[in-house]
């Protein structure tokens, strides 16, 4: 943070500002001069293609309102307005709708890059913690996002997903009807999803500062899951990561636009092509990819309220995942057992995925339950007892030790240039 | 410790196996029959010629009961589109008739089309198409071909994603037009029902075979047959639903070129900066 910085204001109107202000010692010490560890590999280019993701999406999307019209009756014409008639409306509206996959392919690398390295353990629960919060919130937005076009997958996944909050006993119908504005989903629902489909980026953004905020103010984590120790640990945050990020963001810039100008529709369900209509149910109702295996869960319940509980308490888990993990050594990397386990959990949560594609009967919905029990024996057995059980390989003394065992002659500590100048 | 891995592993091995084999069973009935498409991958471009003549069939043998009602006169004559003329286009839209008005006295009046119109639909509402048709509603055009889609399965659905096919919506029109085959023995077909092997709806669909040899002229030379005809409306469809097409494609070849040039830069700029830092 501003701690970080060593910005000595030099003009007059610099110093003016200081005094009253210290917003460009506060940038520098966050994104100029902020000690990075050195040793961060390409899975943490993630945070920063996330941060450019929102802001595209909050862009493309502000674009967008102008041309869409919020009515049950307008609003699927006015979608294939913007298609059809509005300059490059067909890039805004393909570049937001595959943005939607885009954001949530990331966060999935993000979250797992996460687990993997132990980025949950003390001192980063906060950090943690906020980032499930904006999962969360992201969760919500695409959702609502997704009702918008008033395509008849709009309207049904609309339907079927607040139809859940009534399962809730003694309230759940009353719930219902508040979240509707009436007795079923239509034009006071839509209107009310808009409203918050345009509020709650800006909440994703808010909590996302903050989310930066707390890793900003334990240290990354890394590779290593060892703190930095010394100066040669680390590297000033520009003109390194920047660099570095950005080179990863114009890679998952390329694999955004293959998607988003080749397979627009890849993503999507072909049914929300036609307009909603509440008196004729698809034949499967399907959620996006990115919900499936939660979908997976949801149906693995006989019970509806088991379902519920069940599919929110999948992300209710990672909040005390902190405390679930009893290892003392953070990055997987160091923990042989632990690695294996990891990636079956990572293998369930695909067949997971795969499964929630699949109608609800026969093999189907035995192996959603075997994997939906795997799913929380993962988070509630596997890791508690695993930090007794697993007897983890010896952890570096030093991030700088950790690179150099890879046996180059370069000295560690060599200055590098752009620092230097 | 160690059994608990095994079981964990065979988990994972049932769990890879469920992902191979059942795949195909969901819509595994419907017969597609895959053609190549001059819009298909990376480079695509409509065939002019080509939604030349499946506007022409639609228009001739589609549009007593199928709307267009998204597609406007004017896009007729657009670019990336079948191309016509903008007084073909005017000849085409004056041939209908569009409710406008009210005039001065409060009445609404019928006048022929202009190029700002859109296509006026067949039937005032879905009750009057389904009262003239049997009881069943013949979907409106304007996106069809992005609105049906035979389920790919497993392993299709990777591949897909390689090979950039995005043809499921002209495909499965063009199976559904040439799908109307004897029914299999001892399925009785209901009354005013037609069995088709690739109605994505079950096996009976409402609507009489609708291409027959030499209904629609063609004067190019190009054979008039059920199979032409069906690839001609299928691709005049998918004009219909997607008009940007080719524009799409076109801007996003510029697009990861030079994506692909300033990674290639910057992965280079990264690598100078970095040269000294071991890591």
């Amino acid at each position: 943070m501003a701690g970080h910085s060593n910005y000595v204001p030099q003009s007059a109107a610099a110093k003016w500002l200081e005094s009253r202000l210290p917003v460009i010692s506060l940038m520098r010490g966050s994104f100029v001069d902020f000690p990075t560890p050195k040793n961060l590999n390409y899975w943490w280019t993630f945070g920063g293609i996330l941060f450019f993701v929102l802001i595209a999406q909050i862009l493309t999307g502000i674009v967008l309102v102008m041309h869409y019209t919020p009515s049950t009756g307008a609003a699927f014409d006015s979608v294939e307005h913007i298609m059809r008639d509005v300059n490059f409306g067909w890039m805004l509206r393909y570049l937001h709708s595959n943005g939607a996959s885009m954001f949530f392919i990331a966060v999935y690398i993000h979250i797992f890059r996460g687990l993997y390295y132990g980025s949950y353990k003390a001192p980063r629960e906060i950090s943690w913690i906020l980032g499930v919060i904006i999962f969360l919130i992201m969760m919500g937005t695409a959702f609502m996002g997704y009702v918008l076009p008033w395509g008849q997958m709009s309207f049904w996944g609309a339907t079927v997903i607040t139809n859940l909050f009534s399962a809730i006993p003694l309230v759940g119908e009353a719930i219902v009807t508040w979240l509707w504005g009436g007795f079923a989903v239509d034009n006071p629902t839509l209107n009310r999803f808009f409203s918050l489909h345009y509020l709650l980026p800006f909440m994703i953004f808010g909590v996302v500062i903050l989310h930066v905020w707390a890793f900003h103010t334990t240290g990354n984590n890394n590779p290593t899951g060892v703190q930095p120790k010394t100066k040669q640990d680390t590297l000033p945050f520009h003109p390194y990561y920047t660099m570095k990020d950005l080179f990863a963001i114009v890679v998952f810039m390329i694999f955004f636009s293959w998607f988003a100008f080749y397979l627009p529709n890849y993503l999507g369900h072909a049914d929300n092509y036609i307009e909603a209509n509440p008196l004729v149910t698809p034949a499967h109702i399907v959620p996006e990819w990115y919900f499936l295996p939660f979908y997976a869960i949801l149906r693995a319940v006989p019970d509806k309220l088991g379902g519920v509980v069940l599919m929110f308490g999948a992300i209710a888990v990672l909040f005390i995942l902190p405390w679930l993990d009893t290892s003392k050594v953070r990055s997987g990397a160091y923990r042989p057992l632990f690695k294996q386990f990891f990636w079956i959990f990572a293998a369930v949560c695909v067949a997971l995925g795969y499964l929630g594609a699949m109608p609800a009967e026969g093999i189907y919905v035995t192996l959603s339950r075997i994997f939906t029990a795997y799913y929380f024996a993962h988070f509630l057995v596997i890791l508690p007892m695993l930090g007794f059980l697993e007897k983890p390989k010896p952890l570096p003394a030093s991030i700088s030790e950790s690179v150099l065992k890879g046996g180059s002659g370069k000295p560690a500590a060599a200055a590098a240039a752009p620092e230097t100048k | 410790m160690s059994t608990m891995i095994k079981m964990v592993r065979s988990l994972a091995a049932v769990a890879a196996l469920a992902i191979a084999t059942p795949a195909m069973a969901a819509g595994a009935n419907v017969e597609i029959d895959y053609q190549s498409w001059s819009f298909a991958g990376p480079f695509g471009f409509y065939d002019r010629a080509q939604l030349q003549r499946g506007f022409k069939v639609y228009r001739e043998n589609c549009s007593a009961c199928h709307g267009l009602r998204l597609v406007a006169f004017r896009n007729l004559a657009e670019d990336g589109g079948p191309s016509f003329t903008e007084d073909q286009a005017k000849a085409v839209a004056a041939e209908y008739t569009v409710v406008d008005g009210p005039d001065d006295f409060g009445d609404m009046y019928d006048r022929p089309a202009i190029l700002a119109d859109r296509f006026p639909s067949p039937f005032p509402n879905e009750q009057a198409a389904r009262a003239a048709n049997n009881g069943a509603y013949p979907p409106d055009f304007s996106l069809l071909a992005k609105a049906r889609a035979a389920q790919r399965g497993f392993p299709w659905f990777v591949f897909d994603i390689f090979t950039q096919y995005q043809e499921n919506g002209p495909d499965y029109i063009y199976s559904l037009l040439t799908g109307y085959v004897d029914a299999p023995e001892g399925v009785a077909v209901p009354d005013g029902q037609y069995y088709n092997h690739s109605f994505l709806a079950g096996e009976f669909i409402s609507m009489a075979p609708p291409l027959f040899e030499e209904a629609v002229e063609y004067t190019d030379g190009t054979p008039m047959t059920v199979d032409q005809y069906a690839k001609d409306v299928a691709a005049f469809m998918m004009w219909a639903a997607e008009p940007h097409l080719e524009d799409r494609k076109k801007i996003g070849f510029r697009v990861m070129i030079f994506l692909i040039v300033f990674a290639g830069l910057l992965y280079f700029t990264k690598k100078k900066l970095w040269r000294n830092v071991e890591h």
